[in-house]
């Protein structure tokens, strides 16, 4: 089976952001990019699958300006066997990003579609249910543990209150949740592989799709910050204060 | 301008959350629906119908929609979009799991998780963990929501008294079925609901150790949560995690035993209205953000707290 996975390029996540003085949006400018966590870990999925003979092909994409090949290596050298990256100027959408994915689905055909659950950079957590709202498909979200079996995926999802699991007929988009998987590093022989490795670049206008937003950022701010507090020296003293100072207790 | 809010409910009551997104729904001044689909719902409709501000429920009840399965209730949800000028629902991970797929289904961008309503078009919402807040503005001809339930609050319980209205259409799609469930069971509180939280990360050394929060929990009253450091070495279960990648939560007081404070935790957390951090690390960042810090080896300091409480 053929195994899509969509990964996102972003802001690395142990960074503390800034916002830039004219409120227009965080500074980006020399801070450490990386591959969003979640997608790391659907990548590493599909590779498992792979590696245990279920998985054929696995495609890796990703949308954004040309530095998101960088992300899409590291895809490839955590054994990944091709890219396509959609080369777009500005700043896309979740809409707009399913689309374009829903434009390569139909393309490349794939039984599995990974994403990760959410991005950390605009912590949507929409794409990969708009995705299979817009192909028609079954979605698995915020998976534990999948299993394939006979044209269905078996998915657990972490749900508020414990873990749900559902039967999912192929082709299915599963999101993945930080406890599918522990991914691994990729070693330096197969990162100088990956070079040698295919990534095909597209427009948007070759999938047919046009990029438009509904949705205007009209300002970014730093959250309100919090009053610096004070260090008892008891627990003694702890209590007194919860009781009579803050009233909590 | 009407407003359907998609109830969040486990067949039997109605989800806490769909209080704080009534009251964000209240806030773009117009009629205020619920929509309450499920199986053998019934008593959540009636619950529904009390809900103060709230003018009408529409109840669908099939088997098809008995485990918010996101390929059938995304569907009747479109069908029922028209006339709606918002549809909201509180970010619960069912909500989180239906609405974009709804978004997408009416060609429209989805906002997820708003914490503030500016106006009917615009919102605030926060972005990197937390680490900045986004305001918005959507020119959608219906505007798909998913609402921080931390962010409003509650509308009232009782004293309202929307018309019940059945609706009649059925989707299956038939490209997903629910095989099981593994529910925690837990006598404390919700923890999203909570009013005091009692939270245990890595410094806790192990899951037997977690007894020492249960007994200071017990004592206030609260519920009990975790890191993800705690959640990922198995002392409890993952449902326990606060955090971007967990829950959200703002209770009046926020207790983080043996937890660093890393910003992935940070974000589910620091809109508490009181934080106290009970670290033997004193450099640990919890205390950067922490009202009342105590430096001391939790497992002399908890069993002390538990005894003066």
């Amino acid at each position: 089976m053929k195994i899509l996975v969509a990964v996102k390029r972003v802001i690395d996540y142990n960074v503390k952001v800034r916002v830039k003085a004219d409120q227009s949006d965080v500074d980006l400018t020399n801070v450490k990019m990386a591959i969003n966590p979640f997608c790391e870990i659907a990548v590493e999925e599909a590779v498992r699958l792979k590696e245990k003979g279920i998985a054929s092909e696995i495609i890796a994409v990703s949308i954004g300006d040309k530095k998101c090949q960088e992300q899409l290596r590291t895809a490839l050298a955590l054994g990944a066997d091709r890219g396509i990256h959609i080369e777009t100027e500005s700043a896309t959408g979740s809409l707009s990003v399913a689309k374009l994915l829903k434009a390569v689905v139909d393309e490349e055909k794939p039984e599995l579609i990974m994403l990760g659950k959410q991005s950390i950079d605009s912590d949507n957590g929409q794409t990969g249910q708009m995705l299979a709202a817009l192909a028609g498909l079954s979605q698995g979200t915020y998976a534990s543990e999948i299993s394939l079996d006979e044209g269905r995926v078996s998915v657990t999802r972490e749900i508020d209150g414990g873990l749900q699991t559902l039967s999912l007929s192929l082709p299915a988009v599963v999101t993945t949740d930080l406890r599918l998987n522990e991914p691994r590093f990729a070693s330096l022989p197969n990162i100088m592989k990956a070079k040698r490795k295919p990534i095909d670049v597209k427009t948007p206008e070759q999938l047919g799709v046009t990029l438009t937003s509904t949705i205007t950022t009209l300002k970014v701010e730093a959250p309100a910050e919090r009053q610096a507090g004070i260090k008892v020296a008891s627990v003694d003293e702890l209590v007194e204060k919860l009781k009579n100072e803050a009233k909590v207790i | 301008m009407t407003t359907l809010i998609v109830a969040d409910h486990d067949n039997t009551t109605l989800s806490a959350s769909t209080l704080n997104t009534v009251t964000a729904g209240s806030a773009l001044d117009g009629d205020v629906h619920l929509l309450v689909a499920g199986s053998a719902c019934q008593s959540v409709a009636e619950e529904a119908a009390k809900v103060a501000g709230v003018s009408k429920v529409l109840v669908a009840d099939h088997t098809a929609y008995e485990h918010m399965l996101a390929e059938n209730v995304s569907l009747l949800v479109r069908d029922l979009s028209e006339g709606y000028s918002h549809i909201l629902a509180s970010t619960s991970t069912d909500a989180r799991n239906i609405m974009p797929r709804v978004a997408a289904l009416l060609n429209v961008e989805q906002i997820s998780d708003i914490i503030r309503v500016e106006s009917q078009d615009t919102f605030a919402r926060p972005i990197y963990a937390g680490n900045a807040i986004a305001t918005v503005q959507s020119t959608d001809t219906v505007k798909v929501i998913t609402v921080r339930s931390t962010g409003f609050d509650a509308a009232a319980s009782d004293g309202g008294s929307a018309i019940v209205e059945p609706v009649s259409i059925v989707h299956d799609a038939g490209v997903s079925s629910f095989v099981g469930a593994e529910l925690a069971q837990s006598d404390r509180p919700e923890l999203t609901a909570a009013d005091i939280i009692v939270s245990g990360g890595r410094g806790m050394g192990n899951g037997e150790n977690f007894e020492l929060l249960y007994a200071v929990a017990d004592k206030l009253g609260a519920a009990v949560g975790a890191s993800r450091a705690a959640v990922d070495a198995g002392f409890v279960p993952n449902d326990y995690q606060v955090g971007q990648t967990g829950k959200i939560v703002a209770p009046n007081l926020y207790v983080a035993v043996g937890i660093s404070g890393a910003i992935q935790h940070l974000a589910g957390m620091k809109d508490s209205k009181v934080i106290v951090a009970i670290n033997k690390d004193e450099d640990a960042p919890i205390f950067q953000v922490a009202d009342y810090g105590l430096v001391a080896d939790l497992f002399e300091a908890m069993p002390e707290l538990e005894g003066k409480l």
